[in-house]
């Protein structure tokens, strides 16, 4: 038990994840979409931090250590298609993606 | 009910703060360095969290992988796009101090929480009673989770091959098509 309620962690976890989960909605550029994706993951890695703090298990921490993999193959993925999209088209806007017609 | 204002939970409420400003920064940002450093802010200040929340081995990767690699890539990747292009015209012109000064001061805020929660003898006894150290955390990882580390290398090796892949230059690509459109209509050049 630390001497943070588990339900102000989840609350700073879920404001965060909701900051990031805006900016994804609304910026346009996909690099800001990119870096709004990273601030979602940490707050996913906040709410696994608490509650293993909370229970005094480790099991949080390794699910963290996962999520930082998966933001860095996610992160190098994601930049080498938008360095490729600046090449095609000039710009990181994601409207001019819409000629994919997905 | 009188509060405590030297408590792991203010400490805790004040890094949480800075950390949602940062974020809200980064996100309403206009130029792309500048919400970079913002975004730094938010993981050194989620950093702290960790630490006073009892993890200091997951505070330490944030630090390194989060704020040290991820975040260079990122720099790297805003050095290639060449974004005079496209970002920094319709940005205000860099006005000296007033670039900085707000991620410095969230970030010497950070600071000073962390110098206080470290000269603090009491909180350092709370925070050393309820630690989940790294070896609890290494010994899961290499037991029980054996499995999900070993995902874990192939999707790094995965990012690792698709990011080769796609930021090739474009020129060998071009070759490559040229030679096939040769080899399909050999008259035409």
């Amino acid at each position: 038990m630390t001497a943070i309620p588990l339900a102000h962690v989840l609350m700073l976890a879920s404001i965060l994840f909701a900051i990031g989960f805006m900016g994804v909605i609304v910026r346009k550029n996909t690099l800001f979409m990119l870096m709004s994706l990273e601030v979602m993951l940490n707050a996913v890695g906040v709410a696994f931090i608490g509650a293993g703090s909370y229970w005094q298990q480790a099991d949080g921490q390794v699910m963290f250590i996962l999520i930082l993999t998966l933001a860095a193959a996610e992160v190098a993925v994601g930049l080498a298609l938008l360095i490729r999209l600046q090449h095609k088209y000039q710009s990181l806007d994601i409207d001019k993606l819409n000629s994919m017609q997905g | 009910m009188n509060i405590d204002f030297a408590s792991i939970e203010m400490l805790f409420y004040l890094a949480g703060a800075v950390a949602v400003i940062a974020s809200l920064k980064v996100v309403t940002q206009k130029n792309t360095v500048h919400a970079l450093l913002y975004l730094v802010v938010s993981l050194l200040a989620v950093a702290v969290c960790f630490y006073l929340l009892g993890a200091p081995f997951a505070a330490g990767l944030e630090v390194i992988v989060y704020a040290g690699a991820i975040l260079v890539l990122f720099v790297f990747a805003v050095m290639m796009f060449g974004l005079s292009v496209d970002e920094t015209l319709h940005a205000p012109q860099s006005r000296g101090v007033a670039v900085w000064v707000g991620p410095m001061l969230l970030a010497s805020l950070l600071l000073l929480e962390l110098l206080f929660a470290i000269d603090s003898i009491d909180i350092q006894q709370k925070l050393t009673a309820n630690i989940v150290d790294a070896r609890q955390v290494g010994k899961l990882l290499y037991g029980s989770y054996l499995l999900a580390v070993e995902i874990a290398s192939f999707l790094l090796l995965a990012g690792l091959v698709a990011g080769y892949h796609y930021a090739k230059p474009d020129s060998d690509m071009h070759s490559v098509l040229h030679s096939q459109h040769k080899k399909n209509n050999p008259r035409s050049s």
